[in-house]
């Protein structure tokens, strides 16, 4: 079976004033379609940088990168928006929701992007946040949810346009225990359950527990994989 | 607009922020209404559909110098006149010889060339069945509580009566109603008394005539015949200047002051510091928000949906204030012209004045927006994650 | 609580501006030697100097929003000062063409000059009445004239474009009863024949008024001779002969009005009582300092007026301009502010401290706009039909000192309330929730 996601020879260099660094070397990676993936490694390693490349949000260097056999690393800006717009949903550390907007409207911006009209948008914003279980927190700001309200909001967000490929960066890194495993549970019952394709950074290996394949990132080169 | 409510809400970000710059524009645009009130009532002076049927008539050699009565006969024979009327400056004064009133002393058929006028017929009878009669405006009757029946005492600055008292009597027979809401302050104060009982009265005016006004039948020869009736007073010691009621008026406002150019200094200074105003809180408004953008482009929203957005919410920051700004200066404007006297008359902000604020909202919108939305656009989305 | 404090403030402010519109600037530098006092010498005034140090000197990270303030403030100020002085110029320059010790007279109960009548008799009589001094010969310093208006083509219009100037004509006296009148070009007019002179300010007005010139009131025409000025309101005039203009304007012998020169220049009173003690004259007389001044009441209060109404419009909006820079200044600083405040900075010194800051950016602004006022429009010429008069008044735009010290008076007023309630807010927020903000 092809690989849902095939990274080859995949190197990114920043340009700090007149220095360069050189985060990720030649990196090779498949991620099967519904694999639940941990990326781990210590600070400076390059875990996000490479989960960057793989939404979408930044071009490698060198190399190339397909998803679901389309070449994402020689898109423009506007062509990998509207890539990412259909293709992927992200989940942060610090949630990024927008705070004058209500967990229902938060969940709705993916599909302003679409052709969906209101009534639509509406109805799958509320199936999503259904899913994650905040179905009565609908009209809350995220000021008035807990910091796991939150993150599971911002995961129906993700989830909301049906996305190819879910990009999670730290998402427990600020939460409590409870909180944490609330999330981690639902992120593994969307990769069972409804068959989403899951890269999640995460400096945690009880996170990295709920991932069904780890793999450790050391100064920009994969160093070994760990199957759960 | 899908999007309107997200630009809505963006806006709103910052209640405080918003709220005081959206003060300091309703307070540019109510001025902005205020003031182009101003100017286009004095631009549009004049201007009417029936001022453009009239005709003024004067002396050449300056406003205050008569003309001989027998003129009218030879003008009315003149082609393409309708009527010919005149008038003559009274220089009344009600209580106080500083309290202007604006009277005149009228031929019979005056009435007749001035339509905005309006004047029941019994009243219209009454007058001209009344020697001492007068004619007052509303306005002016309300400022000095006059009736219909009335005797009033007026003095004249100009004109005393054979005995030589400037204290003349008339009595009220009716009262003028303004038809034309634009000039509704100048017809609204004026009294009008009968010239012939004014010519009888007083020594000095020895049968003359202060300006003859002339209806037309035909807008489009209007020039043609003014120039024919200043023919007949070439070369004699009257010679006339006739002129369009609209240029005669437009004259008379420009010699006032350049009414234009006072209006669009003091609106320059205005918008120009709004702009730095908004300017300023568009771009603490971008700064504020550089993660939020960042997400945005991340779910997919395009540089360029990031750009138009940012501009939007300038453009609706603007056009919410200057809307509020230019509906408030409506009531204002009568409350204005009230307080003149009848010196002003201001119309309502009309259409041209609206459309010209809401072009400069959208203009000024746009151009206070171009910096912030330029840099959201431009904004790096893996930076502006890390940085929060 | 919050809502007794804020009408408390409200009140404070209410009657400290109450005060300060009616400050001169004597009491206002008396102010500030106080204030200044108090920064250096007392211990809070001290902690006020420094935590103001601490802001000012990081003004220059704050260059946008700071500009807001100044910025917003001299257009205020600019738009003020300029209404403002075209008011005083054009009172001055009416103010200017009377003096204390010449009397005009009109006939009773006239508003102006060119409303007024006098028959030969009355004017005789007036000419006789004791208290007008007299020239070398014993002839009374009296000059009986006309005032008229007269359509001339105005210099930037087009050939149709006519304005109305006044036209004075005048007896043989004019010259000794109005010593401020002097040639400058060209040469007077020959009594008898039809000629004028022209003041300055009518010259710029007008095309054609030049010394040589020939130019048509009505159907005659007259020869310009020269080109007087007065410093006054006389220069927007242009003059003749009296019994000329008279014949031309079929006055026969009466004139508009007489002005006289005092005997005596404290002797207007008994000169008044001398003239109505007369049964057969029906007149009235004033200095002529007291006519001109009256004449421009009208108009220069008008002006100052809508320079009022627009400035304070302005001023409204730069208010809350000021607030929101402020309210965003001390967010921005919040933590600072808190940390003093947890050190022992009790709130007034940090209220102070923020004020200060504030009203130095409107002294800015204030000092900007009033300096560009002064160089736009000190000087400019302007002219406009004055009240009582039938021809263009040409003056021009004065920025006096007491106009630039109104305008920094509004500035200082805008920043203090600008500043206020910013002020007050960094000095009650609650120390624990800022220090918390990361």
């Amino acid at each position: 079976m092809t690989p849902l996601i095939e990274i080859r020879d995949v190197s990114k260099i920043y340009e700090r004033g007149r220095q360069k660094v050189e985060v990720l070397h030649h990196i090779d990676l498949d991620v099967a379609q519904g694999d639940f993936l941990a990326l781990m490694g210590p600070s400076g390693s390059g875990k996000t940088t490479l989960l960057n490349l793989i939404g979408g949000l930044d071009t490698p260097s060198g190399g190339s990168i397909g998803v679901g056999g389309q070449r994402i690393d020689n898109l423009g800006a506007s062509a990998l928006a509207k890539w990412r717009a259909s293709q992927v949903g992200f989940v942060f550390q610090f949630y990024n929701l927008m705070p004058m907007l209500s967990a229902q409207r938060n969940v709705e911006l993916p599909l302003l992007l679409t052709k969906l009209s209101g009534a639509e948008r509406r109805k799958r914003a509320a199936i999503a946040l259904e899913l994650v279980g905040l179905a009565d927190r609908a009209s809350h700001k995220p000021a008035e949810l807990s910091g796991g309200q939150q993150q599971r909001v911002s995961i129906a967000r993700a989830i909301v346009s049906d996305p190819t490929l879910l990009v999670c960066d730290e998402p427990t890194g600020d939460l409590d225990r409870q909180s944490a495993e609330d999330v981690l549970t639902l992120l593994r019952a969307l990769n069972r359950d409804h068959g989403k394709t899951i890269l999640m950074v995460t400096h945690d290996p009880k996170a990295a527990e709920y991932a069904n394949q780890t793999l450790h990132l050391d100064k920009g080169t994969l160093v070994e994989q760990t199957v759960a | 607009m899908k999007y309107l409510h997200l630009i809505w809400a963006s806006l709103f970000r910052s209640k405080t922020r918003t709220i005081l710059t959206l003060v300091s524009i309703v307070a540019a645009f109510l001025l902005f209404g205020l003031l182009d009130a101003v100017r286009t009532s004095f631009a549009q002076a004049g201007q009417s559909a029936n001022g453009a049927q009239r005709l003024q008539t004067g002396s050449k050699l300056s406003f205050i110098q008569l003309l001989p009565q027998s003129l009218q006969a030879r003008m009315v024979g003149v082609p393409g006149v309708k009527t010919v009327t005149y008038a003559n400056w009274f220089g009344g004064a009600y209580q106080d010889p500083h309290n202007q009133v604006f009277s005149f002393a009228v031929a019979p058929n005056y009435l007749d060339v001035y339509p905005e006028m309006a004047v029941s017929d019994a009243e219209r009878k009454a007058f001209a069945d009344t020697r001492t009669g007068v004619l007052v405006g509303e306005g002016l009757a309300q400022r000095f509580h006059w009736k219909v029946g009335d005797r009033i005492p007026m003095q004249s600055t100009i004109f005393p009566d054979r005995s030589g008292s400037k204290n003349w009597a008339f009595d009220v027979t009716g009262i003028i109603h303004s038809t034309d809401k634009k000039a509704s302050g100048f017809f609204d104060q004026m009294l009008l008394l009968h010239w012939s009982h004014f010519d009888d009265t007083t020594p000095y005016n020895r049968g003359q005539v202060g300006w003859y006004v002339t209806r037309v039948g035909d807008v489009n020869q209007a020039d043609r015949v003014a120039k024919a009736i200043d023919a007949l007073s070439a070369n004699s010691d009257h010679e006339t200047r006739t002129q369009t009621e609209q240029a005669a008026t437009a004259s008379w406002v420009k010699q006032l002051a350049d009414i234009g150019l006072i209006v669009t200094s003091i609106m320059g200074a205005v918008f120009f510091t709004l702009m730095l105003l908004s300017g300023n809180t568009m771009m603490q408004a971008v700064r504020e928000r550089t993660g939020e953008l960042a997400v945005l482009k991340t779910i997919g929203f395009s540089n360029a949906s990031v750009l138009a957005m940012v501009l939007a919410e300038s453009v609706l920051l603007l056009v919410l204030g200057g809307v509020i700004g230019i509906a408030l200066s409506e009531p204002l404007i009568p409350v204005i012209s009230h307080g003149s006297n009848g010196m002003l008359s201001l119309s309502p902000v009309g259409p041209g004045s609206w459309a010209l604020g809401l072009s400069l909202m959208l203009a000024i919108g746009v151009l206070v927006g171009a910096l912030p939305a330029w840099s959201a656009m431009r904004l790096n989305i893996v930076d502006a994650l890390a940085r929060r | 609580m919050k809502i007794w404090v804020s009408l408390l403030l409200i009140l404070l402010l209410a009657g400290v501006l109450a005060v300060w519109v009616i400050l001169p600037w004597q009491g206002a530098l008396v102010l500030a030697a106080l204030f200044a006092a108090w920064l250096v010498a007392t211990r809070s005034g001290r902690r006020a100097m420094s935590v103001a140090n601490v802001g000012i000197s990081t003004l220059g990270q704050r260059l946008g929003s700071s500009a807001v303030i100044v910025v917003g403030i001299a257009g205020v100020v600019g738009v003020l000062v300029a209404m403002l002085a075209m008011a005083e110029g054009y009172a001055e320059t009416l103010r200017k063409t009377g003096s204390l010790d010449t009397a005009i007279v009109l006939r009773g109960a006239s508003a102006a000059e060119v409303m007024s009548g006098l028959d030969h008799d009355s004017i005789v009589q007036i000419a006789q009445t004791a208290g007008i001094a007299r020239d070398a010969k014993g002839e009374p310093l009296a000059s009986p004239e006309t005032v008229v208006a007269a359509n001339l083509p105005l210099k930037d219009g087009t050939a149709d474009d006519e304005g109305s100037v006044q036209l004075r004509g005048v007896g043989a006296e004019a010259w000794t009863v109005r010593p401020q009148v002097r040639i400058v070009d060209g040469r007077r007019f020959t009594p008898g024949l039809r000629e004028l002179i022209v003041g300055r300010g009518a010259a710029k007005q007008f095309a054609g008024l030049v010394p040589g010139h020939e130019i048509r009131l009505g159907s005659q025409t007259w020869t310009v001779t020269g080109v007087f000025a007065s410093g006054d309101a006389l220069e927007s005039e242009i003059w003749a002969d009296a019994n000329v203009v008279a014949e031309t304007y079929e006055r026969g012998n009466s004139r508009n009005s007489v002005t006289v020169r005092l005997a005596n220049p404290t002797g207007f009173a008994a000169f008044k009582s001398a003239l109505e003690a007369n049964p057969q004259l029906k007149i009235e007389a004033s200095t002529t300092l007291d006519y001109f001044s009256k004449q421009s009441e009208g108009t220069a209060t008008v002006i100052r007026i809508i320079g009022i109404v627009v400035g304070t419009i302005m001023a409204i909006g730069a208010m809350f301009g000021a607030l929101n820079t402020m309210f965003a200044a001390v967010a921005a600083r919040a933590r600072e502010i808190a940390t003093l405040r947890a050190i022992g900075f009790a709130g007034l010194p940090v209220v102070v401290a923020i004020l200060i800051e504030t009203m130095l950016l409107a002294l800015a602004g204030g000092v900007i706009g009033g300096a560009t006022a002064w160089l736009l429009f000190n000087g400019y010429g302007a002219s406009t039909m004055a009240a009582g008069s039938v021809g263009k008044l040409s003056f021009e735009l004065h920025v006096t000192a007491g106009v630039l010290w109104q305008g920094l008076k509004w500035a200082l007023a805008i920043g203090l309330i600008g500043g206020l309630f910013p002020a007050v807010r960094a000095a009650t927020m609650p120390v624990t929730a800022a220090l918390r903000e990361l």
